[in-house]
């Protein structure tokens, strides 16, 4: 008998000095974690209380991957997943660079997303839904399942509807299949609050429900030249103080969609600017043209006129 | 008689790990993997049934496994294959081929002589199992059939 019988026994562990030691320094250093979490702090802007869970999960599974070394019992932790938060806070992002990143810290096999709704779960007629499911599961085997709008797979208001057999089926292979599959459930916070009440076997079967907080204003201008540099555009220093009055404008008005709604005032300020550039076109147009988005492409939007 | 087809057939028979490395190497090739079953091992019966479609989209071993044991449990008193099938061009054709479960006893293959004009001899063989009905065959009855 080595490792575990050894360091559970009281006398060895009070002889101190041939006591087994981990480096876990070592272990982390070799891992490549530091480098993974490192690149998800410069690519998503804000998100603390995400970050923070996946710098806690990375250390769990560091850690158990440590105590397997001196052969100490080590359960595969339950990751199963919930990601609420309002529209356009990143939850299909997050949960897309989820894949990646479990692949690298050694819980899941492959570098995977399988990602699906409701259509792709329920079948139309009786018996067609538990196969249609059991495709999906067998796909998104060894990778990461997401569910996006996760709610809709239950239907409160019609008691035969093919939903609950598809939930059925998950909470199955959630249970059986751990260490094959993560399943993330993405959803607007107070219907999957509804969606959890009339389903408590999948809330407890969710180890992790992870918030998604709106972003403040300066993030979302980080986000906005994150965007603009992703698409190889460039905002000018004034179309920046634009787009930054933009956002206090937007986050005001209904309807605001967080990095959504970015996303789209960008693209329509890159419309503007093809129309301008077009509008020119009898003069030479110089490279630095075409990358920048200048301030009136900003400035003549909708929100501004109100 | 230890039927003897395909694959790995003179090995002892594969333990699931060793099925999950074999089938994972298909996927890993860009191989669409099937499993198939049937209950009449002649050698020449190449249309066993088809247990689904073949596994088109799949990319780790596990959703394959799943479907193996389901085959398997189904059919435990059968033989079952998996398949790989290559799509790519200039192969297009199964390129890996092996039994994962038998059933437990393998009666064999019978020699048939048929006499032809002079000393001629035709020769086949015929599993004794064949001589029971489809579904019957290895149900370990005896006092009927063959």
């Amino acid at each position: 008998m080595s490792g575990a019988a050894d360091l559970l026994d009281p006398e060895t562990r009070d002889g101190q000095s041939d006591a087994p030691s981990v480096d876990l320094d070592a272990l982390y250093r070799e891992s490549g974690i530091g480098g993974m979490l490192a690149g998800m702090d410069r690519e998503l802007v804000g998100l603390l209380p995400v970050k923070t869970r996946i710098r806690e999960i990375a250390a769990l599974l560091l850690v158990e991957r440590a105590r397997r070394s001196i052969g100490l019992r080590a359960e595969p932790p339950s990751l199963h997943m919930c990601f609420t938060g309002n529209p356009g806070t990143g939850k299909t992002t997050v949960a897309r660079r989820m894949a990646g990143l479990l692949h690298g810290l050694g819980y899941i096999r492959r570098n995977h997303v399988v990602s699906v709704t409701r259509d792709d779960l329920v079948g139309q007629y009786i018996g067609h839904t538990a196969p249609k499911t059991k495709e999906v599961l067998k796909r998104a085997m060894g990778g990461v399942l997401f569910i996006d709008e996760a709610y809709y797979l239950y239907r409160p208001e019609n008691e035969r509807d093919y939903g609950q057999e598809a939930i059925e089926i998950l909470l199955q292979v959630m249970e059986d299949n751990r260490d094959d599959l993560v399943v993330i459930l993405a959803g607007y916070r107070d219907r999957m609050e509804i969606f959890f009440r009339s389903n408590p076997g999948m809330a407890s079967r969710i180890a992790h429900h992870v918030d998604f907080p709106d972003y403040e204003a300066g993030e979302l201008l980080e986000i906005a030249r994150l965007m603009t540099a992703g698409m190889q555009y460039r905002l000018a220093p004034e179309a920046e103080r634009a787009m930054a009055d933009y956002i206090l404008r937007r986050m005001a008005q209904p309807r605001f969609a967080n990095a959504r709604s970015i996303r789209n005032a960008l693209d329509r300020a890159r419309l503007r600017q093809a129309n301008r550039l077009f509008e020119a076109r009898t003069s030479a147009i110089a490279v630095a043209d075409l990358l920048t988005i200048a301030e009136e492409d900003i400035r003549r939007s909708r929100v501004f006129m109100q | 008689m230890r039927l003897t087809q395909g694959q790995f057939s003179f090995l002892p028979d594969l333990t699931d790990g060793e099925i999950t490395k074999q089938v994972q190497y298909a996927l890993d090739q860009g191989w669409a993997v099937a499993v198939e079953f049937t209950d009449d091992p002649h050698p020449r019966n190449s249309y066993w049934t088809m247990w689904g479609n073949p596994m088109f989209d799949l990319r780790d071993a596990k959703g394959v496994m799943m479907e193996i044991d389901a085959c398997r449990t189904a059919h435990p008193d059968q033989y079952v294959k998996v398949l790989a099938f290559d799509s790519s061009h200039g192969f297009e054709t199964v390129r890996m081929s092996y039994l994962i479960n038998r059933p437990a006893e393998e009666p064999g293959f019978e020699l048939l002589r048929a006499e032809g004009p002079g000393r001629r001899i035709g020769y086949t063989v015929r599993s004794y199992a064949t001589g029971r009905p489809s579904g019957k065959r290895y149900s370990g009855e005896t006092g009927h059939g063959t």
